[in-house]
C-alpha cells in the first residue's frame, strides 16, 4: 500500500499526459512511472502480468488479487469461480452492467415496427409539407396537344407519370389532332386524374413548322375549354415530349397572374457528327457556346429585363424540316411550355380582378388570329413574373424526338398475333424448322452458352432440354436469338 | 338588447379563440412546473454584484489557453461577460441579492482539450478565501447568497470519474452557495437541492450556419453519431456509459431505421435536421451537448440516462418534449419509439419548433432575450427572496474550512 501511495503522489505531481486512462488507485491500469526503483519493479511486474494475461486470456491481475486475499487451495475450477466472484468483490465497486446481458437474442428489426416507423415518417413529412410548404395549393391545369404516332406512348407515359406524381389536384386537358383515338384514351384513362379529352380536326402535318402552328391552335382550343369549364387553377403547357421536374409544379404555385420559366433546350440530333461540326464552327467563329436555355432574364435586383433565347444560328442550315429528319430540331423563339398563367385570366367574367397589362383574352380566343407564344397575350411583357429564382433554375426540358414516318407500331402496344420467328431457339420442336435447326444450331449453341454463363445458374443441359420440351406452352413462340452479333 | 350584445360577445370570443387556435397549430407554448416562465424578463427582479477578482482567476487563464472559449464548458466565461454588461448588475454590493465570483475552474486544459479538475478545488478555495477576507458579504451568509458557475463533468465535485467525484462530494466551502452546473442527476452527491442546471455550451453561430430549409422532409428515423465503446479509458467495456451505448450499438447496428455510427461527418448538423429522433445517451457523465443540438435542430431527443436532471427543469417540461428511455430498456428501443402515438410525436415537434425553446438552450454573443443567460437569472430570481435563516449571526460559523482531502488545503 505504501507503493500505492507513492504511485498516487507521483501521478498527482504531473500534468496528465494520458488523460483519463490513469486510475491511480488500481495498479493494473497501464500507468508507467518515470524513475524510481519501486517503479521499475512495478514495471517488471506489470510486463509479467501482461504476458500471463495474453496466455490465459483474461486479466491476470484479478487472479493475483484473488491469490493474495484468498486462503483456498489453487484448483483450476475454483480459480475461475473465484475470478468471477472477484469481479463482484472488486473494491472499485464497478457497476457491472455487462453489455452481453443486454443484447436481445434476435437483434433483427420487427417488420411490423418497421412499417409503423415508415408510417410515422410519412405522417411527419406530411405535417412538414403542410406547415412549411405551399399555403393554399391551387389546381394544376395541364394542357397537352398530342397525336397518335410511334413515339406517342413514350412521351405520354412520361407526362402521365409526372402528372400522377404531382402532389396537388390536377386537371389534364388532352387535345388530340385527328380526333379522339383509343390509343390516347388509354393513357388518359390510366392516369386516374381528372381529364378532359377532346379531338381536334385535321391531321398533324409532317413538317416541324406546320406542326408548331397546329399545336398552338390546339393549345388555344385547350384554353377555350378552361374558359368554358371555368377551371380555377394554374394553366401549365405540358407538351407531350417535354420532361418536367417535380419542383416545377411546386414553383408554379407561387405565380400570381402570368409567370415565365427557364426551359432547357435539348436540340439534339441523332447524328453525332453534326453536333461536333456545330461546336467546331463555334470555336472558329470565336463565339462562346451559348446556354441551351430559353427563359426570363433578370438584372441584379431581380427585375425582369428581357428574355434569353436559344441561339439557332449554328444550326441554321442543318435543322430538321420534316418530323422524321435525323437533324436537330429547333425550338420556336418562345416555347409555350415556358409560360404559366392563372386560369382566371381566361374567364369571361370578373374583369375587374384581371390586371390591365393583359390583352382581352376573349377576343384572342374567339378570333382566328395566330398566336405563336403566350407573350402575345400580354400588352406589357415586363409585368411577367419570372419563376425559379429568376430563371436560374431550369425546371423542365424541351426535346423533340420522333420516329420515321413509315414506322409502325402495334395498336395499343399489344401484340395480337404471335411474332414472326426469325431464328428458332435451341431444341424448339417446330415441325417445319428441323431443316433450319441444323444450320443455326452452332450459332444458337454458342449464344446459349453465353447466356447460360451470364445467368450463372448451373443447369445441366439435359434437364434444360427436358423442361423445354415438356413444359412449352402452345402460345409461347420461343425467343428471337440474334444469329449475328 | 342584452341577448344581441351577449350573442355578439360570444361570436367575438369564438372568432378570437379560433384565430388563436389556428396560431397554436404551428407551435405550442411551453410551460414547465414553474409556469410559463421561459420568456420572463429578469431585469428588475434581482440584482447581482460581480466581485473584482484578480485576473489570475479568470483573464490570465483564458489568455493562457483560448480554447476555453469554444469547448463545452465555456458557459462560465460567457456568463461572466454577460453579467458585466447586464442591467441586473449592480455596483453597490449592499443592494445586491446575489453575488457572483468570476472564476474559470475548467480552464485548465490538456493538450487534447479536456479539462483537468485537479487544481480546481484549490483555486475555488483560494478565491473564496479572498472573497471572505476582502468583503464582508461572504461571512454574512457563508455563501448562501452567492452563486458559482461550475460546468464540470460532475459539477462541484471536481473530478471526471464518477467514483472519485462521489468520494469527494461537493466542495465543502460551496455547500451553502447556489451552484450553476451542467451536471444533473437525482439522488446524487454532486447535485445539490438548490442547484440550477444549465445546458452545456454549444457554439450558436456554428449551428446557425448549418441550418437547412424546414421543408426538407425528415427521412431518418433515429440518428446518433459518437462513441459506443471508449477503448482508451474503458478497454473491457461495461463501464463507459454503464454499458448503455454499447447496448445500443449491439442491438441496432444492423437495423435500417437506426442511422448510428462513430463517424464524424461534415453534415452532422444537417443530418440532425433530417431526423425525427436523436439519441442522447449518457457518456462518462449523463449530460451531453447532443441535447442542445437536438433541440436547436428540431429533432426529438431520446434521453437514455437514468435519473438525469435536464437543464432548467422547472421552466421546461422535458417529459412532454423528449422521450425518456430507461437504460435497462435499451434493447427494446425500437419497440418503444415506434409505439409512440403519431399525435404525441407531432406535438413534441411543435413544442420543439417554438423559438423560445431553442433560445433557452443557447448562449449567444451578444446575449438575446430568452436565452440561457436569462434563464439562469430567472432561476436565480425564482429563488428570491432569501430565506431569513441564511443570514448568520455575527461570529457564527457553519462551514468547515478544513474539511476535504488534504491536497485541497494546499494554497493555489
Amino acid at each position: 500500500m505504501k507503493l500505492l501511495s507513492a504511485f498516487r503522489s507521483s501521478y498527482l505531481n504531473r500534468r496528465g499526459s494520458t488523460f483519463r486512462s490513469l486510475d491511480p488507485s488500481s495498479f493494473d491500469g497501464g500507468f508507467i512511472p518515470k524513475s524510481s526503483p519501486s517503479s521499475i519493479f512495478w514495471l517488471a511486474i506489470h510486463c509479467l502480468c501482461c504476458l500471463i494475461s495474453l496466455i490465459l486470456g483474461f486479466r491476470f491481475s484479478h487472479l493475483v488479487l484473488f491469490f493474495l486475499f484468498s486462503t483456498s487451495v489453487t484448483n483450476l475450477y475454483t480459480t475461475t469461480a473465484g475470478v468471477s466472484q472477484l469481479l463482484q468483490l472488486k473494491p472499485l465497486e464497478r457497476k457491472t452492467n455487462v453489455t452481453r446481458d443486454r443484447i436481445r437474442p434476435w437483434p433483427h428489426p420487427n417488420p411490423i415496427e418497421v412499417v409503423r416507423a415508415h408510417q410515422l415518417l410519412q405522417r411527419v413529412q406530411k405535417e412538414q409539407k403542410s406547415i412549411y410548404g405551399v399555403r393554399s395549393p391551387r389546381t394544376v391545369v395541364a394542357v397537352t396537344p398530342t397525336y397518335v404516332r410511334t413515339f406517342q406512348a413514350l412521351h405520354l407515359t412520361g407526362v402521365m407519370h409526372s402528372l400522377m406524381l404531382v402532389p396537388y389536384d390536377v386537371v389534364w386537358i388532352v387535345v388530340e389532332a385527328g380526333g379522339k383515338t383509343n390509343e390516347t384514351a388509354s393513357f388518359v384513362g390510366k392516369s386516374g386524374l381528372k381529364t378532359v379529352h377532346v379531338g381536334f380536326d385535321g391531321k398533324m402535318p409532317n413538317t416541324w413548322e406546320d406542326r408548331r402552328r397546329m399545336e398552338s391552335e390546339m393549345r388555344i382550343q385547350g384554353l377555350r375549354i378552361v374558359r368554358e369549364e371555368k377551371l380555377d387553377g394554374i394553366v401549365v403547357f405540358v407538351d407531350d415530349s417535354n420532361m418536367h421536374s417535380m419542383e416545377l409544379f411546386d414553383e408554379i404555385q407561387s405565380v400570381r397572374w402570368f409567370g415565365a420559366l427557364s426551359v432547357g433546350i435539348l436540340a439534339h440530333s441523332g447524328n453525332a457528327d453534326e453536333l461536333s461540326s456545330v461546336l467546331k464552327m463555334n470555336q472558329e467563329g470565336k463565339k462562346a457556346l451559348s446556354m441551351p436555355i430559353q427563359g426570363p432574364s433578370c438584372d441584379s435586383s431581380g427585375k425582369l429585363v428581357g428574355w434569353h433565347v436559344f441561339d439557332t444560328q449554328p444550326y441554321a442550315t442543318k435543322s430538321g424540316v420534316y418530323v422524321d429528319d435525323t437533324a436537330a430540331v429547333m425550338p420556336s423563339k418562345m416555347e409555350w411550355s415556358g409560360f404559366v398563367l392563372n386560369s382566371r385570366l381566361l374567364w369571361k367574367e370578373s374583369v375587374d380582378e384581371r390586371p390591365t397589362w393583359v390583352k382581352d383574352v376573349n377576343n384572342l380566343l374567339d378570333g382566328n388570329e395566330e398566336i405563336d407564344s403566350p407573350l402575345s397575350l400580354v400588352k406589357d411583357p415586363s409585368m411577367v413574373e419570372p419563376l425559379g429564382s429568376c430563371g436560374r433554375n431550369v425546371l423542365l426540358w424541351w426535346l423533340r424526338v420522333e420516329a420515321r414516318a413509315d414506322s409502325k407500331f402495334p395498336p395499343g402496344w399489344i401484340i395480337k398475333s404471335p411474332l414472326d420467328i426469325t431464328v428458332p431457339s435451341k431444341r424448339t420442336p417446330w415441325p417445319d424448322s428441323s431443316s433450319k435447326l441444323s444450320v443455326v444450331t452452332k450459332e444458337a449453341k454458342s449464344n446459349q452458352a453465353a447466356t447460360e454463363k451470364l445467368s450463372g445458374k448451373p443447369r445441366g443441359s439435359k434437364s434444360k432440354s427436358y423442361s423445354k420440351e415438356k413444359q412449352e406452352p402452345k402460345a409461347f413462340n420461343g425467343f428471337k436469338v440474334p444469329a449475328t452479333r | 338588447m342584452t341577448n344581441r350584445s351577449s350573442l355578439s360577445a360570444i361570436l367575438l370570443f369564438l372568432f378570437f379563440s379560433a384565430s388563436s387556435a389556428q396560431h397554436n397549430v404551428r407551435t405550442e407554448r411551453i410551460s414547465g412546473s414553474a409556469g410559463d416562465v421561459l420568456e420572463d424578463n429578469p431585469v428588475g427582479k434581482l440584482k447581482v454584484y460581480v466581485y473584482e477578482l484578480p485576473s489570475k482567476y479568470n483573464k490570465k487563464l483564458l489568455q493562457k489557453d483560448p480554447r476555453c472559449l469554444t469547448h463545452m464548458f465555456a458557459a462560465e466565461i460567457f456568463m461572466h461577460r454577460f453579467l458585466l454588461s447586464s442591467p441586473v448588475r449592480t455596483l453597490n454590493p449592499d443592494e445586491a441579492d446575489w453575488f457572483y465570483a468570476p472564476i474559470y475552474p475548467t480552464c485548465d486544459l490538456t493538450p487534447t482539450g479536456l479539462p483537468l479538475p485537479f487544481k480546481s478545488p484549490r483555486m475555488m478555495r483560494s478565491a473564496i478565501q479572498l472573497i471572505s477576507s476582502n468583503w464582508p458579504y461572504w461571512n454574512k451568509t457563508e455563501g448562501a447568497d452567492h452563486f458559482f458557475v461550475v460546468p464540470h463533468d460532475f459539477g462541484a465535485c471536481f473530478h471526471y470519474q464518477e467514483e472519485k467525484a462521489i468520494e469527494r462530494g461537493i466542495l465543502p466551502l460551496l455547500k451553502r452557495a447556489t451552484l450553476v452546473q451542467t451536471f444533473g442527476q437525482r439522488n446524487h452527491v454532486c447535485l445539490d437541492q438548490g442547484s440550477i442546471t444549465i445546458p452545456p455550451f454549444a457554439p450558436p453561430q456554428k449551428m446557425q450556419a448549418h441550418l437547412i430549409p424546414p421543408d426538407v422532409p425528415r427521412s431518418i428515423f433515429v440518428y446518433f453519431r459518437g462513441l459506443f465503446y471508449d477503448v482508451n479509458n474503458d478497454p473491457e467495456g461495461g463501464y463507459y456509459a454503464r454499458g448503455a451505448r454499447a447496448a445500443v450499438w449491439e442491438n441496432f447496428k444492423n437495423n435500417p431505421l437506426f442511422d448510428i455510427s462513430t463517424d464524424h461527418p461534415t453534415t452532422y448538423y444537417e443530418d440532425m435536421q433530417r431526423s425525427i429522433f436523436c439519441l442522447c445517451p449518457l457518456g462518462w457523465a449523463p449530460w451531453s451537448p447532443r441535447l442542445v443540438e437536438a433541440v436547436v435542430f428540431g429533432c426529438i431527443p431520446v434521453i437514455i440516462a437514468d435519473d438525469i436532471v435536464l437543464p432548467f427543469a422547472d421552466a421546461i417540461p422535458w417529459e412532454e418534449i423528449g422521450v425518456f428511455v430507461a437504460e435497462k430498456d435499451v434493447p427494446e428501443l425500437d419497440t418503444i419509439l415506434t409505439s409512440i402515438p403519431t399525435e404525441v410525436i407531432l406535438r413534441k415537434q411543435r413544442l420543439l419548433a417554438n423559438p423560445s425553446m431553442k433560445q433557452a438552450m443557447l448562449f449567444p454573443q451578444p446575449a438575446q432575450p430568452g436565452d440561457a443567460f436569462h434563464q439562469i437569472l430567472n432561476g436565480l430570481a425564482r429563488k428570491l427572496p432569501h430565506d431569513g435563516s441564511v443570514y448568520l449571526k455575527a461570529g457564527e460559523k457553519v462551514l468547515n474550512w478544513t474539511a476535504g482531502p488534504v491536497g485541497d488545503l494546499k494554497p493555489w
